[in-house]
């Protein structure tokens, strides 16, 4: 009797999240399989189930093979970076370091600034001929180079700002890992003559794997989820060499107005997401095994 | 003498680490130094930097006279506001659940709900906006919010600090006679303050800085957010006038930045303790 009625406790405290977890997280899930199935409704035309129809265009589509290849490109090149400056300015500003506080304030500010209002602003760093960059360049005789209007260097220059407002983000998890972290080791380290690099490599970086994997598989996310930049800087463009996964759906979604193309090209994106949210879901279950 | 002064004894090293700390310091706030630079300026030093250059205001009188500024915060305010309270709402009450309840289903549930940190409502923009079309309120500031109102995140945050809330209060209030929601508020609220604290900073910051669904659920300047009202602005006719663009980012990101480095230690403090969970 109590036992049935804790049960029916438990439900009604879920019931609420729950109902909106299920309407705006498992059923667009299912809807968007259902709806990439079919063909997309325009005037007179209802829409009617096309089988794998949106998956044939999408294999044939260039443009989409161009926003895979740019995401992963995107993905490989900002992920171990971003993660690399995170530590090394969690050791610095961990350390005793002249001007700790303002050192911390400054790698963390882009995590709290908009991403769309920032983009304005390096929009303007990358401006051919009186931008900031080609200004400095301008002092070592190397100016006159279109950063974002050029196809080699658009997507690297999109990659800069990513790595610009994650590194400080990333930090803060390692920063919280370092200072949970015993100073007897240093010391012990310390007395046994051990040097800086040596105890990093054999003491610190092991305690921070952890650390690491959960920095890592929220780049993974952010790599495939970042696309406000692209629409301020870019917008795909020059010929499509910034085009990335999402702000491809978007186009296709809300510019061409296929929406069963863009789920298509969605169920893509939750796959990605999908083999990562395994990783994460092994992550968790051990995480909490230790509390 | 310190662990870490003998571990850093290295002199010259030492020198060079504080200069590429800095130097990367710098670099990481030139964005911002550059935006205070070119609002407080006239147009014409927007690209050339000179110390005898005037201050001036008229780039923020000229942004906000260009586009319902006014208008645009009221909306990200409501629009923030009205996440959190529901956010705190529900994910106080899932939290409890499943940090004390046992029930059948449980563990199912719970991966239901780790699902959406994975398949976040940002991903499914084209079957949240069919979702809304369906429910008529396409264009609201409740249709911006709806999608994040049960926080995964918050959920999994709040359930690991209730868990370490010792039994016996819990059952120390049962024993009182108090109802599971009065022990949920009398016992586990109080003592989860400070996940609360980081839980509604990131909240917070997270909705003021979002773009991607509020540029396609809105359309008119009644529901648009900032950032959204910020991005029509600065792509329109607004063209290349560094000064202005940069007085309406500042203007944009004032509010969050102004809370940020008053409570700047606040702040890193709760994303850290947000990040260990």
């Amino acid at each position: 009797m109590t036992r049935t009625r804790e049960w029916v406790h438990a439900w009604l405290l879920l019931l609420p999240a729950m109902s909106l977890l299920v309407l705006f997280t498992h059923y667009p899930t299912v809807a968007n399989l259902w709806h990439s199935l079919h063909s997309t409704p325009r005037a007179n035309h209802p829409s009617v189930w096309v089988g794998l129809d949106n998956y044939r265009n999408l294999i044939e589509d260039p443009i989409f093979w161009q926003a895979l290849t740019n995401n992963l490109w995107y993905a490989v090149g900002t992920i171990p970076l971003s993660i690399a400056l995170a530590l090394l300015m969690a050791i610095w500003v961990n350390d005793r370091i002249p001007g700790r506080g303002i050192l911390r304030l400054a790698y963390f500010t882009p995590t709290i600034l908009p991403m769309i209002a920032v983009a304005n602003i390096w929009l303007f760093f990358y401006t051919p001929e009186y931008g900031l960059l080609e200004q400095v360049l301008a002092w070592f005789g190397s100016a006159g180079h279109n950063w974002l209007g050029t196809r080699s260097t658009a997507l690297p220059a999109l990659m800069v700002v990513a790595i610009w407002k994650e590194a400080g983000f990333f930090m803060i998890f390692y920063l919280a890992a370092l200072q949970s972290m015993s100073p007897q080791l240093a010391e012990a380290a310390a007395i046994e003559g051990a040097s800086r690099a040596y105890f990093f490599r054999r003491v610190t970086f092991p305690l921070l794997m952890p650390t690491t994997l959960f920095v890592l598989v929220n780049a993974v996310i952010n790599a495939f989820r970042m696309v406000d930049h692209i629409v301020v800087m870019t917008r795909g463009g020059p010929d499509n060499a910034t085009e990335l996964l999402l702000y491809y759906i978007y186009e296709i979604g809300f510019r061409f107005w296929d929406s069963s193309y863009a789920a298509a090209l969605t169920m893509v994106l939750l796959a990605i997401l999908g083999i990562f949210a395994l990783l994460q879901f092994s992550f968790l279950e051990r995480r909490t095994h230790y509390q | 003498m310190t662990a870490s002064s003998i571990r850093t004894g290295n002199g010259g090293l030492r020198v060079l680490e504080t200069a590429a700390a800095w130097l990367l310091g710098i670099l990481w706030v030139l964005p911002l130094l550059y935006a205070f630079w070119a609002a407080f300026h006239p147009a014409e030093y927007s690209t050339s930097f000179s110390l005898t250059a005037p201050w001036t205001l008229a780039n923020f009188v000229k942004a906000w006279h260009a586009a319902p500024f006014a208008r645009y915060f009221v909306n990200t305010v409501a629009l923030v506001t009205m996440v959190l309270a529901a956010q705190l709402v529900l994910v106080t009450l899932a939290a409890y659940a499943f940090a004390r309840f046992e029930f059948p289903g449980r563990n199912v549930a719970f991966a239901l709900v780790l699902m959406q940190l994975m398949v976040m409502p940002d991903v499914l923009i084209v079957e949240n906006y069919r979702t809304m079309a369906a429910l008529g309120i396409k264009d609201t500031i409740l249709s911006i919010g709806l999608p994040y109102m049960a926080s995964a995140f918050g959920i999994f945050l709040l359930r690991q600090t209730f868990k370490t809330v010792p039994r016996e209060l819990d059952e120390a209030a049962r024993v009182e006679g108090c109802s599971p929601l009065m022990t949920l508020w009398k016992v586990y609220v109080p003592l989860a303050r400070p996940t609360y604290l980081a839980y509604a900073l990131v909240s917070v910051s997270y909705h003021w800085n979002n773009f991607l669904w509020p540029l396609i659920i809105t359309n008119s300047v009644e529901s648009r957010p900032v950032t959204v009202g910020l991005q029509v602005f600065s792509s329109t006719d607004q063209g290349i006038d560094w000064s202005i663009i940069s007085a309406a980012t500042l203007l944009s990101t004032g509010p969050l930045l102004l809370a940020f480095l008053l409570f700047q230690r606040q702040f890193v403090q709760s994303f850290m303790r947000a990040g260990i969970r």
